[in-house]
């Protein structure tokens, strides 16, 4: 029973890592219908931010993290602003390409400067070892990924729903023209959403540099994932994403242990039953445009 | 711009330019070529730059002239991705006319290479590569690494003779894993132990947590594991993190999961593993003091097994040409590097004459802090250790 519970645990932790590193894949593919696949490279971005001011300068862990938010969401905008807009218009297609070859060049960037070798970030001594709670085993630096990512998907779903920018990025998605007939200055919004689901990523590649290890082919290495989870949860709402990763970090943990044998397929199993089952995702609409 | 004329031209001369070099001999003979293809990129880079890094130090050290001959490498970046090793030793061979080819990052590198090494009839010094079946591919292959096999069997032995009784295994799925498996398995249960759970963990795998937990209730005496270099990191702290050390569950398992080149960085967590092993840094040999003092003088940072295999490389390299008095025919260096012995930073080293693999000491090494930083001290060792894998049929 403990075992189960503990698996459980794992499963849900792991998940949750996987919806703060999707999610903003979930924007940018769902609400904002833009291809991008370079998504992992501002995950691998934030994980390099809080590892250089982490173990080089000495900054706190906990300091590391913000950073790494505000660090990837800048780079997001200096990008989107240069780059990204340009290609809104064109076929998905070119931005599959374009994304594919700013994956490359991060890669091959990263491995200069950094080196190819794995990258640690130092955690405080809070953060290891586990918790012994009526026998089941809860890894601290897990517990802190599930409060953190908890915390996050209840501000992602009240600034969507409830605030007056929800709104406004809720009309520009939906219908572009009438929104800027309303004053609404739709370039801005979306500068802004990319930029947030830039600076996601980079919180959830610190994060994850502890559990998935962080090196200069992160950002080719887990696509897959990213890809996964925003297909199986549809890529209209944040709801789904964070449901589907969590059936999915769920299944993948309890796959591994259950069945170790097949437990790596058990993943790529519930993702096509899923699709056979419901072709647009678990909370996909089918596409109004 | 190119003008029929023009480009008829260029097609004669290059037709009859490798002609004319190729009758006047003398202009090759003051140079040996050694053409070095190793991983400079990608996941296994840091072993492409360890054998890189041991090559120069050696020129360094010992001159660029062997037996009146300059020796020149030529470094080729194969990304450990078997079809680049194979097109890059072609055209090494074919255009570059290299003497050698060397280095190979990973096992199906070393593999693409054999049948090319055998057309050319010129040596292939494997540097890195592990699998037993390499050598076997071609006539001209010569190994100065080490095979999974050396390292897996003595740990299997060591362990029954040490009091543990019950084993979980947790390997990476791919040859070199299987290997380690294969060859843990069969000198740990003839000496009486019993393996309790056996995982096969996915080479791309992100997350342990899972595995380790089934690790954990297995409730082994030790767990052996054999995953890539690049992964022991991660493996060691989720480990930790789940208590297995806390719990009585060693590790153990060949030592390339505490790479001299990771170990610093895994942090407390590994003090204690066990391994069978090669080579450590703090192999207390003289000539190890040396070399490791020179090679954290040129590089900043201390060498790992790779780095020694390299170094006994191009080392095997030199002693063969001196021993045939520069000449650069394939079968008269293959003939001079059989049966070679040195001596190396690892401790003594011979060439099985039969099977052209090294023959080494293996060691029992424990991780454990000296002066603030962790290394594999060495407690025990296994003498001239040949490959089981070959050597069993």
């Amino acid at each position: 029973m403990a075992s189960i519970l503990t698996n459980l645990f794992d499963g849900v932790a792991y998940g949750m890592l996987l919806f703060v590193l999707a999610c903003g894949l979930a924007v940018t593919l769902g609400l904002m219908n833009f291809v991008n696949l370079a998504h992992g490279a501002f995950a691998m971005a934030g994980g390099y931010i809080c590892a250089v001011l982490v173990n080089n300068s000495g900054w706190p862990f906990f300091a590391g993290l913000p950073l790494a938010f505000v660090g990837s969401a800048a780079i997001g905008v200096a990008l989107e602003r240069t780059l990204y807009r340009h290609l809104y218009r064109r076929s998905h297609l070119d931005q599959v390409l374009f994304s594919i070859g700013l994956v490359f060049m991060s890669v091959a960037a990263v491995d200069y400067i950094m080196g190819s070798s794995r990258v640690f970030i130092k955690l405080p001594a809070a953060l290891e070892g586990q918790i012994n709670l009526f026998g089941v085993g809860i890894g601290r630096y897990r517990l802190m990924i599930v409060v953190i990512c908890g915390l996050l998907t209840l501000a992602l779903q009240l600034i969507l729903a409830k605030t007056r920018f929800g709104s406004r990025l809720r009309a520009a998605v939906d219908d572009p023209r009438a929104a800027i007939g309303l004053g609404i200055n739709v370039p801005q919004v979306f500068a802004f959403t990319f930029a947030f689901g830039c600076g996601l990523a980079g919180l959830g590649g610190a994060l994850s540099a502890e559990i998935l290890g962080l090196d200069p082919y992160f950002p080719l290495k887990f696509m897959i994932y990213f890809l996964i989870v925003v297909t199986v949860g549809g890529s209209s709402s944040i709801t789904g994403p964070f449901l589907a990763s969590l059936l999915l970090g769920i299944a993948d943990v309890a796959g591994k242990y259950y069945v170790p044998k097949v437990g790596p397929f058990v993943i790529y199993t519930v993702m096509i039953v899923i699709l056979l089952w419901r072709p647009n995702g678990l909370f996909g609409r089918t596409a109004a445009r | 711009m190119f003008n029929r004329r023009r480009i008829l031209l260029w097609g004669a001369a290059s037709a009859v330019l490798p002609g004319l070099c190729a009758s006047v001999p003398a202009w090759a003979e003051d140079s040996v070529k050694i053409g070095l293809i190793l991983p400079m990129t990608g996941g296994q880079a840091s072993t492409g730059k360890q054998i890189d890094n041991a090559i120069k130090l050696y020129m360094q050290q010992k001159g660029d002239t062997v037996a009146g001959k300059k020796i020149e490498i030529i470094l080729k970046d194969d990304a450990a991705v078997p079809d680049n090793t194979k097109r890059l030793a072609q055209e090494l061979i074919v255009n570059d006319k290299v003497n050698f080819i060397a280095g190979f990052g990973v096992t199906p590198a070393a593999l693409a290479a054999a049948p090319l090494a055998t057309q050319a009839k010129i040596p292939e010094v494997v540097m890195a590569a592990g699998t037993s079946i390499i050598t076997e591919r071609s006539p001209y292959i010569v190994r100065t690494s080490f095979t999974l096999a050396q390292s897996s069997t003595i740990i299997g032995d060591w362990a029954v003779k040490n009091g543990i009784k019950k084993v979980a295994t947790l390997t990476s799925d791919y040859a070199p894993g299987n290997d380690a498996l294969t060859f843990f398995k069969q000198h740990f249960t003839a000496g009486g132990g019993e393996i309790v759970e056996e995982v096969k963990v996915p080479l791309a795998n992100p997350d342990f947590a899972p595995f380790l937990q089934r690790m954990k209730d297995a409730k082994p005496d030790a767990m052996f594991v054999f995953v890539p270099a690049g992964q022991g990191g991660n493996f060691m702290k989720q480990y930790a993190e789940r208590g297995l050390d806390k719990s009585g569950i060693k590790v153990i398992g060949p030592g390339d999961v505490m790479d001299d080149d990771l170990l610093n960085n895994m942090g407390d967590a590994a003090l204690g593993a066990v391994t069978a092993h090669l080579y450590s840094a703090a192999h207390p040999s003289a000539m190890n003091k040396d070399f490791v003092a020179a090679y954290k003088k040129a590089y900043g940072n201390r060498p790992g097994f790779m780095a020694v295999s390299g170094y006994d490389g191009i080392h095997l390299i030199y002693e063969a040409l001196k021993k045939t008095g520069g000449a650069t025919d394939g079968d008269k260096l293959i003939e001079a590097m059989k049966g070679m012995k040195w001596e190396s930073p690892r401790g003594p080293v011979s060439i099985d004459p039969e099977t052209r693999d090294i023959v080494q000491n293996i060691y029992i090494r424990k991780v454990e802090k000296v002066d603030g930083e962790l290394y594999n001290v060495e407690f025990a060792t296994f003498e001239a250790v040949k490959d089981s894998g070959k050597t069993k049929k």
